[in-house]
């Protein structure tokens, strides 16, 4: 245990100011997440991800937003598990054939208002997977897309900075 | 002298018939067998302890022949492909299943996209086809139009059932709780107790294997680098390294440590990941946030010195995009330093947590045998006592000096929880001491060569050993020179059958724990 404690306090808070090598667009981006989350979410903004095939780097990324560095809970943006708990569905991936049904029964089991990011190069316009039998070739052929973040993948920056797009609105 | 080949031989005679000049590199054994005498091929491979790595099947009729069927076993370092062909007017081929275990899954998926029965296979059921697709889909088949919408049509999956007092179903995903891939699991269990799981996946096939078909040569890397983001470095290399023997183009030795240095770098930043993640599933939140914290500094000089946190799209055909310069070096050596430091504290937590060691301790074993018959890879097998790793077995430079690298493979025999977290364990520490020979050994020179065109109806084979395993990759060129198929097979195509042996006589709270400690991917087994 006092090994716990002591990694602990040598670690200290790791959590940077906000990230420094893109640091007056980002440090805008925090303070500004925070101030709409406060104002239009009450605080606490909860999004749902849905991964529609993506190939998993997508995700990689988005754990890194909650890692300690990003820590994306400091403006109030926390991951549940339930799309019904959820105002944002985050969704990446192409669409694929067989997750189409699984990701309209996800929309229409959230409750408004409703927001939809589409993340990657693939979630917005079907990337290199491109439309197929089986790769629709995007999120909004399938659901109604209020911001897409392109990127293969793109960087924690630039999710922070789409999930600050859509509740902007 | 090989073992595979004398095996076969002694067996079937003259009946397997060796082929020179069709498959490259020429160590990889290629040979043709009737179609009546494919199992006693597989019989005969079995007497020699050698493993199922792969099976799957092409369309020849460019060619104006029928169906080619393929098996690949692996013994030691050896690999010997079996082929066999199905005329187009009969697309039947006997099944190996009751002879290796692997080829229960490889065959579903034979039939549902290639459209071939494996006569004698015990199970029926499509697989990564869904039952809502017309069943004269096979998307594999040279006639498919990829282009075309599938029309869903009625159909059910006949689930594995048990019933009696107190038994009830546990139906999990395909959107899952937390922030990973989709797939369905389906637990039959009593109070807290599993009694079977079944697995059913194909929810992010996304086409790759057919989409290959239409690209050309050159850009096929990019789609491959996104089989399975989170191994990118090691699927780009699978297909550049396939390629390269197709097409016999040799990469400059500065290339091939360079990818060397990148494969490491892919392993450390996963297994971390993981590594926490695990601790993370027993609710040891500390050790996800310090291993989190240690990978995005990984990632970042990724992003600082190769231009993308999993330097995604810097393996290319005939070498690497980009190189590294002493500052970059000096750089990696000094955040290796930082790294051991604080990974070697983490690891001393993690050994005297008695918490944790409960949790992890012969949770979600799999045992040896089992392993051996699932033909498992990877980290899977080496936490159940199998000693398998490509960089030994099927090396390119700077593996291939073994004498020089003294590459240790950590083997466990325990093949629990924590045995697959150990092996990651001592992987990162290999790793960080490889990356630094690396970085003092690399010869200078070049970084790429212009690869040749591809010669017709010639195939190539690699092997490559990413972080979650041997990944293999087979080319086949068409008539015109083009890509005729190209086969992918990541480790998780053969490693999620070990989750669902692993998981009898657990309780339902420790499946996300077992699962995480497999972490197999959704999307390079679905492709």
């Amino acid at each position: 245990m006092i090994r716990i404690l002591r990694q602990i306090f040598r670690t200290g808070i790791v959590t940077e100011e906000l990230p420094h090598e893109v640091d007056a667009e980002i440090r805008a981006t925090g303070s500004r997440l925070e101030e709409v989350i406060r104002r239009r979410f009450r605080g606490s903004l909860t999004i749902r991800q849905v991964d529609a095939g993506s190939c998993n780097g997508c995700e990689l990324e988005i754990h890194a937003i909650n890692n300690p560095i990003y820590n994306c809970e400091r403006f109030g943006i926390h991951f549940t598990a339930s799309p019904r708990f959820a105002d944002m569905l985050l969704v990446t991936g192409p669409v694929t054939h067989n997750m189409e049904i699984a990701l309209r029964r996800t929309y229409v089991a959230t409750p408004p208002p409703k927001l939809v990011v589409a993340v990657g190069d693939c979630g917005c316009n079907g990337g290199v997977f491109g439309e197929s039998y089986a790769s629709l070739g995007g999120v909004q052929k399938v659901i109604p897309v209020d911001v897409f973040v392109p990127g293969c993948p793109p960087t924690p920056t630039a999710l922070l900075q789409g999930i600050l797009k859509a509740i902007e609105g | 002298m090989s073992m595979l080949k004398d095996a076969i031989t002694s067996l079937l005679g003259a009946d397997a018939r060796f082929v020179d000049g069709y498959q490259e590199p020429v160590r990889v054994l290629f040979c043709t067998v009737p179609r009546d005498k494919f199992v006693e091929a597989a019989r005969s491979m079995k007497k020699a302890y050698a493993l199922l790595a792969a099976e799957w099947a092409t369309d020849e009729t460019p060619f104006g022949r029928g169906y080619g069927i393929f098996a690949c076993y692996r013994w030691g370092s050896e690999y010997l492909i079996v082929k066999t062909e199905a005329p187009a007017d009969d697309p039947t081929f006997p099944s190996l299943t009751k002879k290796y275990v692997p080829a229960f899954r490889f065959e579903r998926q034979i039939q549902s996209l290639m459209g071939l029965t494996p006569v004698n296979h015990p199970d029926t059921r499509p697989w990564i086809k869904f039952e809502d697709w017309p069943e004269d889909a096979w998307p594999l088949r040279k006639s498919f139009d990829p282009s075309q919408r599938l029309a869903r049509v009625e159909g059910e999956y006949r689930w594995i059932k048990s019933d009696g007092e107190g038994v009830y179903e546990i139906p999990v995903g395909p959107v899952h709780a937390g922030i990973i891939e989709p797939g369905h699991f389906r637990f039959q269990a009593v109070g807290e107790d599993v009694l079977n799981l079944e697995e059913r996946l194909g929810y992010v096939h996304k086409g790759i294997e057919k989409r290959f078909e239409s690209l050309p040569w050159e850009q096929g890397f990019r789609l491959a680098g996104r089989v399975s983001g989170d191994t990118t470095v090691a699927h780009s290399l699978g297909y550049c390294m396939a390629l390269e023997s197709l097409t016999r183009c040799n990469p400059p030795e500065r290339a091939h440590w360079l990818r060397a240095l990148f494969l490491e770098r892919e392993r450390i930043a996963n297994h971390l990941g993981d590594i926490g993640a695990i601790c993370n599933d027993a609710a040891f939140a500390f050790m996800l946030y310090q291993m989190m914290r240690l990978k995005e500094s990984l990632l970042r000089t990724n992003h600082r010195l190769f231009g993308h946190r999993f330097i995604m799209d810097r393996v290319v055909p005939g070498g690497v995009a980009v190189d590294i310069d002493p500052r970059g070096r000096d750089e990696i050596l000094a955040e290796l330093d930082r790294l051991s430091r604080d990974f070697e504290k983490l690891v001393v937590i993690y050994e005297e947590n008695p918490s944790i060691e409960d949790r992890v301790r012969t949770t979600g074993v799999l045992k040896p045998k089992t392993a051996r018959e699932i033909c498992a890879v990877g980290i899977v097998a080496r936490a159940s006592g199998m000693n398998l790793d490509c960089r030994i077995f099927n090396p390119f430079p700077p593996y291939d000096q073994y004498d020089r690298l003294e590459l240790d493979v950590p083997v466990m025999i325990t093949g629990d929880v924590h045995a697959r977290t150990w092996v990651r364990v001592r992987e990162v520490r290999e790793s960080i001491r490889i990356i630094r020979w690396i970085l003092e050994n690399m010869p200078a020179g070049p970084i790429s060569v212009p690869v040749p065109a591809a010669a017709p109806d010639k195939a190539g084979f690699a092997a490559v050993e990413g972080w979650r395993g041997e990944i293999i990759y087979w080319l086949q060129s068409g008539p015109q020179g083009q890509i005729n198929r190209c086969m992918v097979r990541d480790p998780s195509s053969v490693n999620w059958l070990g989750l669902e042996q692993s998981i009898h006589g657990n309780i339902v709270p420790d499946f996300p724990l077992c699962n995480k400690s497999f972490n197999q991917s959704y999307s390079g087994h679905d492709l």
